[in-house]
């Protein structure tokens, strides 16, 4: 069996829902091994070995988790080098892609992003024009380094728990790197992320600044809320927010489009979502071309009285 | 702003021209290559060369020495994002173009634009967008960075420079989605910019007409010292075996609210299981 090295680039204290996610796709691609780029304690590893990895490397040197791209893109190529793996797994978010960019020209690899399956024969299945072709690709030289995206394989449960063994790999230091000098965090919504999120409730130019409704909405389903250029543009609500061709791309089971009329820009972000329902009051507006259940009709009637109905079945 | 101690600012701003994500987009051919008619500066370069020309003004302009270079590489009509961008306000361009870089990939890209860049420069400060809005894959500006050894700052949603004795050092701000950051780092440097970084400005008829008295060289590979068979198909370290366009999402039910339209919401989200 190949050895399939996860490599989770920002770890969290326990595992999180895509680490779960990569991990259960390395079990079916051969034995998983674990790097993670930063310190891991107890809970993370037990996390680990409850997917069955054998074996964590962790950089010598944990400070190269608190650097930018260079050091964790170095630690990778050295983790894959100590391991002998085969085939490398991480995320998708903007920083994991870079870590692979770096760590694919060191390793002299291939890099695949926008990953949606890999099939035994690590041929990999992305999405091209913002989910408006699928291309098989190949890694045709080096070891593949595959970018999978949050929500394409369904997370395995956790087996029996069992802690595996770690190595600390010398990493060596970047001859140039960027230092942070600075970080303010943004206050806790409680609401899941935008690119992992089940359900998105997203609204644009419609909502006219009250996002009321729609948070609403987006809690009673366990949403996230996501919006349209137009209304973070406007500042109605946070950039980081914003879903389309230059905000994030999203694949959610359910997305609710409101007051958001649907041109291109935000198409690319929404198009692969599986289920789309549209409210907006101009029955021409593009995005009913792609819903699955539309309504020509006022969001701040619409919404309240949904909201309503799913509390007064759930009672 | 402060006359600039230090020499003046060669900047390099990385272009691409584009498939027009307004219109249906296409890969075809044996191969699966991007079809490029209908293409345009990617939107998110303008960015980029906004920012280039925005320090630079801060910075004391031309007369303080300081250079905007406007680099692409692509066939042919590539050459009118070079073009475009000279329009804005930069001030030479360079098309590197040759048969053999059809099919590169985001590793041949990179190798392809290091040798270009390490030809024209040294530069002080290497610009891009924060991705292709074709390619989408973000790759291109980390393995420049890594190939060139340059710090890479990306996704700046801010962006300055400050002259020292000892050079230049710039400082960024990325917002991500818990927290946002300041980054810093010395010159020589790599940064991408966001689409949050300012409001590029439209050509002028000034600066159209003064475009086209502003030099633009044409290189080949041989020009920059690489062999065919290190960029396109041959020098790629991936392949696209097979693409299919996603078959069109068939359309659904619309309906017209006539008061009862979220109770209907609700029975649609119901008989799909999703409540």
């Amino acid at each position: 069996m190949p050895t399939v090295l996860v490599f989770l680039h920002d770890p969290g204290a326990v595992l999180a829902k895509n680490d779960r996610e990569l991990l259960t796709l390395a079990g079916t691609l051969g034995d998983p091994v674990a790097a993670v780029a930063g310190d891991a304690g107890d809970p993370l590893l037990d996390g680990l070995g409850s997917y069955g990895v054998s074996t964590c490397y962790l950089p010598a040197d944990p400070s190269v988790g608190k650097s930018l791209v260079a050091g964790k893109a170095a630690f990778l190529a050295e983790a894959v080098r100590a391991s002998g793996a085969s085939v490398v797994l991480l995320g998708n978010a903007y920083e994991a892609k870079e870590i692979a960019a770096r760590a694919g020209v060191r390793l002299e690899s291939g890099v695949i992003t926008d990953v949606v399956a890999v099939a035994d024969d690590l041929t990999a299945t992305k999405s091209v024009f913002a989910g408006s072709y699928t291309s098989q690709c190949r890694v045709t030289t080096g070891i593949p380094i595959l970018a999978v995206k949050p929500n394409s394989i369904e997370a395995a449960d956790a087996g029996q728990p069992a802690t595996p063994e770690t190595v600390r790999v010398e990493v060596p230091a970047p001859a140039a790197a960027a230092v942070i000098t600075g970080r303010v965090d943004k206050p806790a919504t409680g609401r899941p992320d935008l690119a992992e999120a089940r359900v998105i409730v997203a609204g644009g130019r419609g909502v006219d600044g009250n996002f009321a409704p729609l948070e609403e909405l987006a809690d009673l389903l366990g949403g996230a809320v996501g919006a349209s250029r137009a209304a973070t543009d406007a500042g109605w609500i946070e950039h980081s927010a914003q879903i389309g061709q230059t905000g994030k791309t999203v694949s959610p089971q359910l997305y609710i489009s409101a007051g958001i009329s649907g041109a291109v820009q935000q198409k690319a972000g929404m198009q692969t979502s599986q289920v789309i329902v549209a409210i907006n009051k101009d029955p021409d507006s593009p995005v009913f071309e792609i819903a699955d259940f539309g309504v020509v009709g006022d969001l701040f009637t619409v919404l309240p009285q949904a909201a309503e109905e799913i509390r007064k079945r759930r009672a | 702003m402060d006359e600039a101690p230090t020499p003046g600012l060669n900047i390099a701003v990385l272009v691409k021209h584009v498939p027009d994500a307004q219109f249906d987009r296409h890969l075809n051919g044996p191969r699966n290559t991007t079809e490029r008619s209908e293409s345009i500066l990617s939107e998110l370069d303008e960015y980029a060369l906004e920012a280039a020309l925005q320090l630079v003004e801060q910075h004391g302009g031309d007369a303080a020495g300081h250079r905007v270079t406007a680099v692409t590489m692509g066939p042919g009509p590539a050459v009118s994002a070079v073009k475009k961008a000279l329009q804005m306000g930069a001030a030479e361009g360079v098309h590197l173009t040759d048969d053999a870089l059809a099919g590169s990939d985001a590793s041949a890209t990179s190798r392809a634009l290091a040798a270009l860049l390490s030809h024209l420069g040294p530069f002080d400060l290497v610009l891009t967008g924060m991705a292709s809005t074709d390619g989408e894959t973000s790759l291109v500006p980390a393995q420049l960075a890594e190939r060139l050894d340059l710090p890479q700052v990306t996704f700046a949603a801010a962006l300055e420079l400050e002259a020292a004795e000892a050079g230049w050092t710039l400082t960024a701000r990325r917002d991500g989605d818990a927290y946002s950051e300041t980054i810093a780092c010395a010159l020589p440097a790599l940064v991408s910019v966001t689409d949050q970084i300012n409001e590029p400005r439209y050509p002028n008829f000034k600066g159209i007409m003064a475009a086209k008295k502003k030099p633009l060289r044409t290189l080949s590979l041989s020009d920059i010292g690489l062999a065919a068979d290190e960029v396109g198909f041959a020098g790629s370290w991936t392949a696209v075996e097979a693409a299919e366009p996603r078959p069109p999402r068939s359309q659904g039910i619309v309906i017209t609210d006539e008061g009862d339209a979220g109770l209907r919401l609700v029975d649609f989200l119901a008989g799909q299981k999703l409540l």
